[in-house]
């Protein structure tokens, strides 16, 4: 089993394009991943500190109405907030079709689908106003520049996010004993979500060895991560809980307390053993398998743990093992898999008319991905996405796969192709024999194309 | 309507994939139990049982930080001098008069201590004692798989969120209200289900998509249509589960189901997670499971609902104290909430173990003091007749069900 084209496309990229012809060997992937970013170049997604502006512009309007209540000054005000928030509403969708053009016209999948699944690891979402809308910018800035880089250093953007400082309700976890917490001019306190969610889901994993006392102390440390009215990231002392923490038999801080105390510890949890083991099995249960070889996982595991945790080494490590490109197709695209190599299959322009208008996209994509069961950047809870494909092709989800490949290219390009081209372009040689005679006898090309992009042989990866 | 016709011909052709599953073992059944309905409704991310419904008599209620305000309550809420109803809830008690309400306090899953959302809701539906990873399927199924003639439709599971508890070799349909095939022609239809031949997950998920769906969309035929208005029947169906809340259309699908042939549904009611703001947060999830109560008992109307039972189940309680966000982290004892004709309703079951200090468990939750899987089992028993030693040793592996509480008239 070694090296094809067509695997390192669907498998490790964003599916066959009949235009861009893909990588040339595990080198030649490696070399683009740690290239330069293109795709960011070319369809942008806003970073967070940009993103900030807007919410520093809300908090604006915010004083200006609370100053003048009643009068037409606050009114003013009121409508400048909606406005903000309408237009926040737009990005995202604007940044939903980047995210598709990315994959759609990258030459180097595998770091489109790096970002998906490491986003996905530190699902965030905000909670109220601006910050709902965002993810996009907070993976821009937190995730895309890490994929191939040190997890601790992806460790430490995500902690300085105020989207997940918010999601897992880190803003105003004040240390009982803190400054800010013996002034007690309104009811603080600790709160443990981010504390217990980087112990089970970031790093070590639920399997891990640790305890309530872990979690405790781990988010007395924690206590100082928050963030400003202007959505700026910041470390303040007087809501940090006095005293040393100890976490696994560690001990941190102690002096005067500082962001560098909560470094040190990521820095340990993200060469902890656990999260070597923890990460290597949800990487190639991701790209490979819901059961993956564990000899493909131990290889992973050990080429973290020897290279300081260094993602890049680790998704290197994958690809060099020949488990990594088995013919049989073993999992299922999830929903935004799916719509995307939808895309590059049927290389839909990048230049579409359609999709100036915000509406259009929410209307092509959003609405569909959420029939599909992967409302845009909404999961469930902040373990991110299923990876049992179970979860995902049940009748009612795949109707929405089956009633998206039925309707949506017609409006994504202006002719069809011909079926029969597109099951070569889609699948290349691995189109099974009952594909090609289904492409020949539908009885039209809009049944046929879009039995292409329905048919199992389209759904796996 | 001619579609319709078409998909149910095609399906049959095919041959139902869930109806031919061998399986049976019918020795643990009592007999002329078939006409009762269970409804099972997991409450995904922690309710605060507490909050839900609040202990007011006990004394140290209001001492605990920010339960004061929940101690304070009205007649309206009050079941019986000592619990109360959230305010959300008093819409169902005209149920609680009529016997038709009711509550297990202070339980759990065996569940302790790393209060893990994922692991509290993978105990909760795969109903063992801990998580060591030897189940494989949930309780439901495992009760599925040795009850007396099922059919492919005997069990649904409802709505966009996958149900583990009901995952199993026994077969479960599985539906949401919302969904239809839109966008095939008879002819693309039988390509289409040739295509799927030799995967079986996507055979199965699309032959239930066939059947089902010819049934949801009567006699709207839009097989024909162009693409546009395929995206504009999947659009309104998304603004109807959004704007209608989803919930409601969910209750009412699985009344019309438990109405014929099903005997047995389950849905998930998301948004408990409480940790900021409960006063404001927990008010929208209690109000949901209030309407989806109310809709199941007027879906399956007067006759169905004297033989049905709805639990709904959430993965662990919250902290007797709530946080500086007022809002409650995660913790252990909760709360079980029990409604329909079949039960023995109008009390709340519970060996309540105080809220002192001392009486909390590890000094920060309520104390769980007893298991909901007993209750459950004993549910199980008194609607299906299985005996409670097959209970104990399969479908909830190393439970001691206890006293019989009586839960059903």
């Amino acid at each position: 089993m070694t090296f094809t084209r067509e695997i390192a496309e669907i498998r490790f990229g964003t599916g066959l394009s009949p235009r861009l012809r893909g990588p040339r060997d595990v080198d030649d992937m490696m070399r683009r991943l740690t290239g330069d970013d293109d795709m960011a170049k070319r369809y942008k997604i806003e970073s967070f500190d940009d993103f900030a502006k807007r919410i520093a512009r809300v908090t604006e309007h915010w004083k200006v109405r609370r100053a003048n209540r009643g009068s037409d000054v606050a009114d003013k005000a009121t409508q400048k907030i909606n406005s903000e928030k309408r237009k926040a509403v737009k990005r995202k969708q604007f940044w939903l079709w980047n995210t598709l053009l990315r994959r759609a016209h990258t030459q180097d999948g595998l770091r489109e689908r790096l970002a998906f699944f490491w986003g996905d690891h530190f699902t965030a979402r905000g909670k109220v106003s601006l910050m709902k809308r965002a993810t996009s910018p907070y993976f821009e800035s937190a995730i895309r520049p890490h994929v191939a880089g040190y997890f601790a250093d992806m460790l430490k953007a995500v902690t300085a996010q105020p989207v997940l400082l918010q999601y897992l309700d880190q803003k105003t976890s004040i240390g009982p004993n803190s400054t800010e917490g013996l002034l007690a001019k309104k009811a603080s306190g600790l709160n443990e979500n981010l504390a217990r969610e980087l112990l089970e889901l970031h790093t070590l994993g639920v399997e891990a060895s640790y305890s309530q006392t872990d979690v405790t102390e781990l988010a007395e440390l924690l206590t100082g991560l928050t963030y400003n009215q202007q959505g700026v990231f910041g470390f303040r002392p007087d809501y940090a809980e006095p005293g040393a923490e100890t976490v696994l038999g560690k001990t941190y801080g102690g002096g005067e307390a500082s962001l560098a105390d909560i470094h040190a510890a990521l820095e340990d949890l993200a060469l902890h053993p656990a999260t070597a083991r923890h990460l290597a099995r949800k990487m190639a249960v991701h790209f490979i398998s819901d059961t993956p070889d564990p000899q493909l996982v131990s290889a992973m595991e050990a080429r973290y743990r020897d290279s300081g945790g260094h993602l890049g080494e680790m998704t290197r490590a994958m690809l060099e093992h020949p488990a990594a490109w088995a013919p049989e197709l073993l999992n299922v695209k999830q929903p935004v898999d799916f719509i995307g190599s939808a895309l590059r299959a049927l290389d839909v322009s990048d230049d579409h008319e359609a999709f100036k208008d915000w509406r259009q996209i929410q209307r092509t994509f959003a609405v569909p991905l959420g029939l599909m069961g992967q409302s845009w950047q909404e999961p469930l809870g902040p373990d991110g996405w299923p990876e049992d494909d179970g979860e995902w092709i049940t009748p009612q989800r795949f109707a929405a796969r089956v009633d998206w490949a039925m309707s949506a290219p017609e409006s994504l390009i202006g002719a069809l192709p011909d079926p029969r081209e597109l099951v070569q372009a889609a699948l290349g040689d691995r189109a099974p024999e009952a594909l090609r005679f289904a492409a020949n006898a539908a009885e039209d090309r809009r049944t046929g194309v879009g039995l292409i992009l329905a048919s199992p042989a389209f759904q796996r990866m | 309507m001619l579609s319709t016709l078409n998909r149910r011909s095609f399906l049959t052709g095919l041959g139902c994939t869930a109806a031919a599953s061998p399986f049976l073992t019918p020795v643990t059944f009592a007999s002329g139990t078939g006409e009762n309905r269970l409804v099972v409704i997991i409450l995904r991310g922690g309710m605060d049982g507490l909050d839900a419904l609040r202990p007011y008599g006990d004394a140290n209620f209001k001492s605990l930080k920010g339960r004061a305000d929940q101690a304070k309550v009205t007649e309206q809420q009050d079941l019986d001098g000592f619990f109360a109803l959230h305010p959300s809830l008093t819409g169902l008690m005209p149920l609680w008069k009529a016997g038709e309400l009711g509550f297990a306090h202070a339980v759990s899953t065996p569940y302790r201590d790393k209060r893990s959302h994922f692991d509290g809701q993978d105990l909760l539906e795969a109903g063992g004692a801990d998580l060591d990873g030897n189940i494989r399927d949930g309780w439901l199924n495992r009760m599925l798989q040795n009850y007396p003639g099922l059919q492919s439709e005997t069990a649904y599971a409802v709505g966009r969120g996958d149900m583990f508890l009901m995952k199993g070799t026994a077969p479960v349909a599985n539906w949401s209200p919302d969904a239809g095939l839109y966008g095939l022609t008879p002819q693309g239809l039988s390509l289409a289900g040739m295509l799927m031949e030799g995967d079986p997950l996507f055979e199965a998920a699309f032959s239930e998509a066939v059947s089902l769906s010819g049934e949801s969309m009567g006699a709207m035929d839009v097989s024909n249509e162009s693409g546009e208005m395929v995206m504009s029947a999947m659009r309104q169906s998304a603004r109807d589960a959004a704007k209608g809340g989803g919930h409601v259309q969910i209750a009412e699908f699985a009344a019309s189901k438990l109405k014929e042939a099903s005997r047995i549904a389950a849905f998930s009611l998301n948004g408990w997670d409480t940790h900021a703001n409960q006063s404001r947060t927990l008010a929208q999830p209690l109000t949901r499971l209030a309407e989806v109560i109310l809709s199941l008992r007027s879906g399956v109307g007067e006759d169905v609902w004297g033989k049905t039972a709805v639990i709904a189940m959430t993965e662990f309680g919250r902290t007797a104290r709530l946080n500086g966000n007022g809002g409650s982290d995660h913790g252990t004892g909760g709360l079980m909430v029990m409604s329909g004709g079949a039960l023995r309703g109008g009390r709340v079951w519970s060996d309540w173990p105080g809220l002192g200090e001392a009486d909390l468990y590890q000094k920060r939750d309520l104390m769980p003091t007893r298991d909901v899987r007993a209750y459950t089992g004993w549910l199980m028993r008194g609607l299906f007749g299985f005996d409670s030693g097959f209970i104990e040793s399969t479908i909830f592996p190393g439970l001691d069900m206890g006293a019989n509480p009586k839960l059903i008239t």
